[in-house]
């Protein structure tokens, strides 16, 4: 089943096409894998998902209803959740505070607090991060500000969930964890697209992969038919 | 340790704000009359620092329209005062604002930062010379007698208007959408992506201390006798309660009701005491605060209990 698709998803920065016709689409339970070198349009296409900014054309659909032109709030509480490039906590609140809010206000808006208050300690558990659970979110390392932002949007309770370089700036170890986080993620129904630039990353744990490259969607495949695709390794390596 | 120490600070602070709102509401009655003058203007500067700080403080969007939901209840005393009861006219003084803050709020809280600011200042400053120019234009005159109220009675509605501008800080802080107002001062994008409806928040909680002031506008009017727009509007009203609020701090709730009730009676005793000097002692102590009191009043206490423990 489908939960996400784009037609003709198109943005413009003034003249410059960020991302030029793109058509996506993603089946439930998946992980899809977004890479492109810089500038392609990766966080745009994604920052168009969750409603951060508004399409120029196209139409972006959510089970089957058009999300194009809805509030990120709106669109978080249709069930999509996201993470940002650079990291954006609510630096002087404590960690379990993050994640509290987004419990209390994603998906169902009036949960109890006290059920809140339960779920956000679980998910702090989950992603590992029980015992800074009263630091405040800017004392916070690398590796453990990504795991809240994680944590934070699965508070609300997304079923599909886009992650945004989660892995970029970690060590190899971090980053097989961040892999196995993923999975786990997966396994609990929640579908994810990713932006990553961590090749080991995506090649292991995706189903599938797009390369977009100045805002145009060049391939989309397997990691081994991607890996083999002229265009992409020409776009990547250069002729 | 720190949970024993929770447990019995909170029936001590509020054993001190129960015996404070007793003393306040006895007042009157053992003062001589200047004192309950003093307390009342003492009593109007804190309610719009407190009520400005509902919303500037976690939002961190610094508004200085608070003189324009002043003023616009001080008009409505004015042209209501002789036809409707007082406390009325102090309800639609509150309402209106609430209803112009709303409006505001719906085409301002787009902006940000620097523009916020000075948008919200240019609303209070459009509000002021359109009631001039319609006052010229039409009436005639410019300013209105206000129907005089006896001085307890002005000190006993501002001190209503401050109770309940202090409950609803107060549920407003503690309630989830506290929390919400504050990760909107923290990081507005990815509150919005977790689900909160900032604008509509922001909107309505602007709207929220936009009613206190106006409330608090149409009392005040009664006690000048006589308003016009450059008394209701004075850009004063926009700047005293930002000053007032970071000489007070504004992460609790007593820092900006203890900045402007200190700020306020110091203003008095140097207007009397040094009528020529005033201006000048009162900017060297407000450039004093903001050098050694970067966090207000607030950051002080925290400081000294910090050292204690």
């Amino acid at each position: 089943m489908r939960i996400l698709e784009g037609e003709n998803v198109t943005k413009y920065f003034g003249g410059l096409a960020a991302v030029h016709d793109v058509d996506f689409d993603i089946k439930q339970g998946e992980i899809v894998g977004l890479i492109g070198p810089n500038g392609a349009g990766k966080t745009t296409l994604f920052n168009l998902i969750s409603g951060a900014l508004p399409t120029t054309a196209g139409e972006i659909r959510y089970k089957d209803e058009k999300i194009t032109s809805l509030k990120p709030n709106k669109i978080c509480k249709r069930g999509i959740a996201r993470t940002f490039q650079l990291i954006k906590l609510f630096r002087n609140m404590t960690v379990f505070e993050n994640v509290f809010l987004a419990s209390l206000f994603g998906i169902s808006g009036d949960m109890p607090e006290s059920v809140a208050r339960e779920e956000s300690l679980e998910l702090l558990n989950f992603v590992g991060l029980s015992a800074a659970s009263e630091t405040a979110a800017k004392d916070l390392t690398l590796v453990n500000q990504k795991r809240l932002e994680v944590a934070r949007g699965l508070a609300t309770k997304p079923e599909l969930m886009l992650l945004d370089e989660l892995m970029a700036g970690l060590n190899s170890t971090e980053v097989s964890l961040a892999m196995d986080l993923v999975t786990t993620i997966r396994d609990k129904g929640i579908t994810i697209f990713m932006i990553e630039h961590v090749m080991k990353a995506i090649m292991n744990v995706c189903d599938r992969i797009m390369v977009l490259d100045h805002g145009v969607k060049i391939a989309e495949g397997t990691p081994e038919e991607i890996t083999t695709n002229k265009t992409v390794i020409e776009v990547y390596l250069g002729e | 340790m720190e949970s024993a120490r929770v447990i019995y600070r909170k029936p001590f602070s509020l054993g001190i704000l129960f015996i404070g709102l007793i003393v306040l509401s006895t007042l009157p009655l053992y003062v001589q009359p200047y004192l309950v003058i003093l307390l009342s203007f003492v009593l109007m500067y804190v309610i719009i620092t407190l009520s400005w700080a509902i919303f500037s403080g976690p939002t961190r969007y610094i508004s200085l329209a608070s003189a324009a939901f002043f003023g616009i209840g001080v008009y409505i005393s004015a042209i209501l005062g002789e036809l409707w009861p007082l406390p009325l006219v102090i309800a639609a003084g509150g309402l209106i604002s609430f209803i112009l803050a709303l409006f505001i709020g719906l085409i301002t809280l787009r902006l940000r930062g620097m523009y916020f600011i000075i948008f919200t200042f240019g609303v209070s400053e459009l509000i002021r010379h359109s009631i001039l120019w319609w006052e010229a234009k039409f009436t005639g005159t410019v300013g209105r007698w206000v129907i005089v109220v006896d001085h307890t009675t002005v000190y006993f509605v501002l001190l209503i208007i401050f109770i309940i501008t202090l409950f609803a800080a107060y549920l407003i802080k503690r309630s989830k959408f506290g929390l919400a107002l504050r990760s909107i001062g923290e990081q507005e994008e990815a509150a919005a992506h977790i689900g909160i409806g900032v604008t509509s928040l922001k909107t309505i909680t602007f709207a929220i201390s936009a009613f206190f002031m106006g409330a608090t506008g149409a009392i005040m009017a009664t006690r000048w006798t006589y308003i016009d727009p450059a008394i209701a509007f004075s850009p004063l009203f926009s700047f005293m309660p930002v000053l007032m609020a970071i000489f007070g701090g504004v992460g609790q709730l007593y820092g900006p009701i203890f900045g402007a009730a200190i700020f306020a009676l110091l203003e008095e005793v140097l207007i009397t005491k040094f009528p020529y000097y005033y201006m000048l002692l009162f900017g060297i102590i407000l450039i004093a605060a903001i050098l050694f009191l970067p966090n207000g009043l607030v950051g002080l206490v925290d400081k000294i209990r910090k050292r204690r423990q």
